[in-house]
C-alpha cells in the first residue's frame, strides 16, 4: 500500500461514494451550528420538508452574536436583531432536535472551544461549521474546516458534503521556541511567510518538534488561523497530548470504546515516505513575539522590526500596502514597538481558551492597565470563565483593571456592541486584521495573549519578554 | 437556482488583492435571517460614508458601473470569513461573474451554490481584462460557461478552466442536495459500515 499522509487517512475514512471526475461526497461526522450562518440553512429544509439526518451529530450554540455583559439572559437586554437571531436557533434547534447549549447554559461559549471542552471533537473526524475557523478542531487530527449556509443545509439534510481532495502541505517547526514565544506567535510567523493565499488548495499538517512540544490549546491557536493562511483545513497528529486532553470529557467514548478508539487513532499519522506536494520548514528559535502592521494577517513581523514602505513589496501588494498604512495610521520606518494602543481585547477562538487566560495574568499580575487603557477579556466559554474564577485570575484582570466579560466571539468581529470606534486602536488576540472588523475605522494588531497584556500595562506594542 | 446563461455585461474592475469577505459584506449586515436584499450593503464600507451618502470615487457608485455584472478583481479574492452573506450580496446587486487570478476557498464554493461564475486566470490575462473592464459602460465582456471562455470588448479571448461537476450544475441550475440525496443509499451503507467500524462516532 502507498505511504499516506494524515489527511490522505481521514478522506479515505469518510469517502461515502467517488465520481469518476473525483467529486466525493465525504461524510460529515460532527456539525456545529450556530446563529449567524445557519437560520437560512433551516428555513430552506422547512420549505422543502427535509429533516436533519442526523441530530445527535448536530450542535448548536449562540455566540457570534450575543451580548457579552451582564443580564444577557434577559432577552429585552439584547439588540433586536441579536435577539431574532438568537431566538432563530433556539426555535431550530428545538424543531429539529439537535444539541443546544443557550445562553443560560454554563457550557455556552465560543463554538470552536465549546466542541473541543465537551469531548465532541475527536480525533480522526470530520467536522464541519459555518464558521471559517473551524479549522481549530484540526489541532486533534480531525480534518474540520468552514462552509457556507448552502453546505450547512446540506450537511443538515443529508450529514455529507461534496467535495474534491485538497492537496497536501507539510509545515514543520523545527526545535524549540524562545522564553516568551507562544503558539500565536508561530502561526503569525507561518502566515507571513505563506501569504494568506499560500495554503490555497491544500490541507496543511503542522508538524515538528516545536509543534509537538505545544498543549492542545496551543495547537488549536495554531490550526485556527490556517485559515488565514487560506488552507482547507489545518491538522495535527494525535498523540499522548492529545488523547489525555480528550480523556474523561462528556461526549468522549468510555470503556470498551476508549481503548477501540485508542487503537485506531493511534493510526493516524503521515507514513514516512508519504508525499507533501508543498513543504515549509521554519526553526523554532527563528521565531519572535510576532504582531501584525497592516489590515491582513500576512501582514506581521517580530516586535523588533520596523513598519515597511510599500516600495519593500512587489505587484499588487504594493498599492495594498499603501491602503493599509494609510488605514492603520503608520508611517513606514516606524518601530512596532513605538505604536500606541487604546484599546486592548482579550478572547476569542485563538485565544480565548483558559492557558491564554493564564499566560495574560500571569504578565498582568499586581500591574495595572495604562490610564484610559479600555481593556476587557471576553473567556471562550462559561467552564473558561468559572475555571479562570476558580483560579484568581479574574481577580488578577479586575485588580489590573480589565472588563471581565462573558463568553462569545464578542470584538474578534464585532457583531455585538463590543467594537471599536473612528481610529482607535486595539492589541488584540483575535485573527483577523481587516478594515473594519473590529468596528468602522477601527485598526487592529494581532498579537499573542501574553503581548496583549503588555500592550495594556505600557500602552504600546511591547516585546512581552522585556517583562518577563 | 438559476441556471447560468451565456453573459454579455459591464465588467467593473477592482484591482485591489486579498478583497475579503468583511469588506464584501461587513459584519453588521449579518445580522439577517434572510438570504435576500443584501446587494445595497454590497462593499458598504467602501461604497458610502458614514452618513450612508454614496462615495463618488468608488467603481460601483460611478454612472457607467451601475450595472455592473462581472467584477474584475485583485488576486486572492474572497478571502477570511465563511460568510455566505458576501456571495448573497454581490447575487443582489447583480453580479454574476467574478474574475481573480485567485479566490479563497470558501467564497469560491459559495459562488457555485448561487449561481455566481467565478472564473481564474493567469495575471496576464486579468491585467488585459482589467484593462477592458476600465472601458466601463461603453464595452460588454462576455463569459461564456458552455465554451469556457472570457471575450473583451475587443474580441481578445481567454479560456478558463472549471470543474466539470460544478459547471454541470451551474449550467442546468442544479440544486446540490436534490442530487446528494439521489445517493441516500450510500450513505445509509456508510453509516451502517461505520457505525461498525467507530461506534464512538
Amino acid at each position: 500500500m502507498s505511504p499516506k499522509t494524515l489527511y490522505d487517512k481521514i478522506w479515505d475514512a469518510h469517502v461515502v461514494h467517488e465520481d469518476t471526475d473525483g467529486t466525493c461526497l465525504l461524510y460529515i461526522d460532527r456539525h456545529l451550528v450556530h446563529e449567524v450562518t445557519s437560520p437560512q440553512a433551516f428555513e430552506g429544509l422547512r420549505m422543502a420538508g427535509r429533516k436533519v439526518r442526523a441530530p445527535e451529530k448536530t450542535i448548536a450554540v449562540p455566540d457570534h452574536n450575543v451580548p457579552t455583559t451582564a443580564g444577557r439572559e434577559n432577552p429585552d437586554n439584547m439588540t433586536e436583531d441579536s435577539r431574532i437571531q438568537v431566538a432563530a436557533l433556539d426555535k431550530n434547534a428545538k424543531e429539529f432536535g439537535i444539541h443546544y447549549y443557550p445562553v443560560t447554559d454554563v457550557r455556552q461559549g465560543i463554538v470552536h472551544i465549546v466542541g473541543p471542552e465537551q469531548g465532541w471533537t475527536l480525533p480522526g473526524m470530520t467536522v464541519v461549521c459555518g464558521d471559517s475557523h473551524t479549522a481549530t478542531h484540526g489541532a486533534f487530527g480531525a480534518l474540520a474546516h468552514g462552509i457556507g449556509t448552502s453546505e450547512v443545509e446540506h450537511v443538515l439534510a443529508t450529514q455529507t458534503l461534496i467535495q474534491k481532495k485538497s492537496k497536501n502541505m507539510k509545515v514543520e517547526i523545527t526545535g524549540k521556541l524562545l522564553p516568551g514565544v507562544t503558539a500565536k506567535d508561530i502561526v503569525l510567523r507561518i502566515i507571513a511567510e505563506t501569504g494568506t493565499a499560500g495554503g490555497t488548495g491544500y490541507v496543511i499538517e503542522y508538524c515538528g518538534e516545536a509543534i509537538r512540544d505545544l498543549s492542545m490549546e496551543g495547537r488549536m491557536t495554531i490550526c485556527n488561523m490556517a485559515i488565514e493562511g487560506g488552507a482547507r483545513a489545518g491538522l495535527i497528529a494525535p498523540d499522548e497530548t492529545t488523547f489525555e486532553y480528550v480523556k474523561g470529557r462528556p461526549h468522549a467514548p468510555k470503556g470498551a470504546q476508549w481503548e477501540a478508539a485508542l487503537n485506531w487513532w493511534k493510526t493516524l499519522y503521515s507514513d514516512d515516505d508519504a508525499h507533501f506536494d508543498k513543504v515549509l520548514t521554519i526553526e523554532g528559535e527563528s521565531i519572535e513575539p510576532t504582531v501584525t502592521w497592516g489590515t491582513s494577517p500576512e501582514d506581521a513581523l517580530p516586535i523588533s522590526a520596523l513598519v515597511p514602505a510599500p516600495e519593500d513589496f512587489k505587484g499588487g501588494k504594493v498599492d495594498a500596502v499603501r491602503r493599509s498604512l494609510d488605514y492603520m495610521g503608520l508611517t513606514p520606518g516606524q518601530k512596532l514597538s513605538d505604536i500606541e494602543v487604546d484599546t486592548v481585547f482579550i478572547g476569542s477562538c485563538t485565544n480565548g481558551r483558559i492557558e491564554d487566560l493564564r499566560a495574560a495574568a500571569a504578565v498582568l499580575k499586581g500591574k495595572k492597565v495604562k490610564d484610559g487603557m479600555r481593556a476587557m477579556v471576553v473567556p471562550g466559554s462559561g467552564l473558561v470563565r468559572a475555571q479562570a474564577e476558580e483560579e484568581g485570575l479574574a481577580d488578577i484582570f479586575k485588580e489590573a483593571g480589565f472588563e471581565w466579560r462573558l463568553a462569545g466571539c464578542s470584538m474578534c468581529l464585532a457583531m455585538n456592541p463590543d467594537q471599536l470606534a473612528e481610529n482607535e486602536r486595539c492589541a488584540s488576540t483575535s485573527n483577523r486584521n481587516f478594515e473594519g472588523r473590529q468596528g468602522y475605522k477601527g485598526r487592529t494588531h494581532l498579537v499573542s495573549p501574553a503581548m496583549a497584556a503588555a500592550a495594556a500595562i505600557t500602552g504600546k506594542l511591547t516585546d512581552v519578554r522585556e517583562m518577563m | 437556482m438559476d441556471k447560468f446563461e451565456k453573459l454579455t455585461g459591464i465588467a467593473a474592475p477592482l484591482p485591489l488583492v486579498n478583497i475579503d469577505t468583511d469588506m464584501i459584506i461587513p459584519k453588521q449586515f449579518l445580522k439577517t435571517i434572510k438570504r435576500s436584499g443584501l446587494g445595497v450593503n454590497l462593499f458598504d464600507e467602501m461604497r458610502y460614508d458614514r452618513q450612508g451618502n454614496e462615495i463618488e470615487d468608488f467603481v460601483l457608485n460611478k454612472p457607467q458601473y451601475r450595472e455592473t455584472e462581472i467584477l474584475v478583481a485583485g488576486d486572492n479574492f474572497g478571502c477570511g470569513s465563511s460568510r455566505e452573506h458576501a456571495p448573497w450580496a454581490l447575487k443582489d446587486f447583480g453580479i454574476k461573474a467574478v474574475i481573480s487570478t485567485s479566490f479563497a476557498d470558501i467564497f469560491f464554493n459559495n459562488c457555485f451554490k448561487n449561481g455566481i461564475l467565478p472564473i481564474v486566470l493567469p495575471q496576464e490575462a486579468v491585467d488585459t481584462l482589467m484593462k477592458d473592464a476600465e472601458k466601463g459602460s461603453n464595452a460588454r465582456m462576455v463569459v461564456d460557461l458552455e465554451e469556457q471562455t472570457v471575450t473583451t470588448s475587443d474580441g481578445e479571448s481567454f479560456s478558463f478552466e472549471v470543474d466539470p461537476f460544478k459547471k454541470h450544475c451551474l449550467l442546468n441550475g442544479l440544486d446540490d442536495i436534490g442530487l446528494s440525496l439521489e445517493k441516500v443509499s450510500s450513505i445509509d451503507s456508510y453509516e451502517e459500515k461505520a457505525s461498525q467500524a467507530r461506534p464512538w462516532v
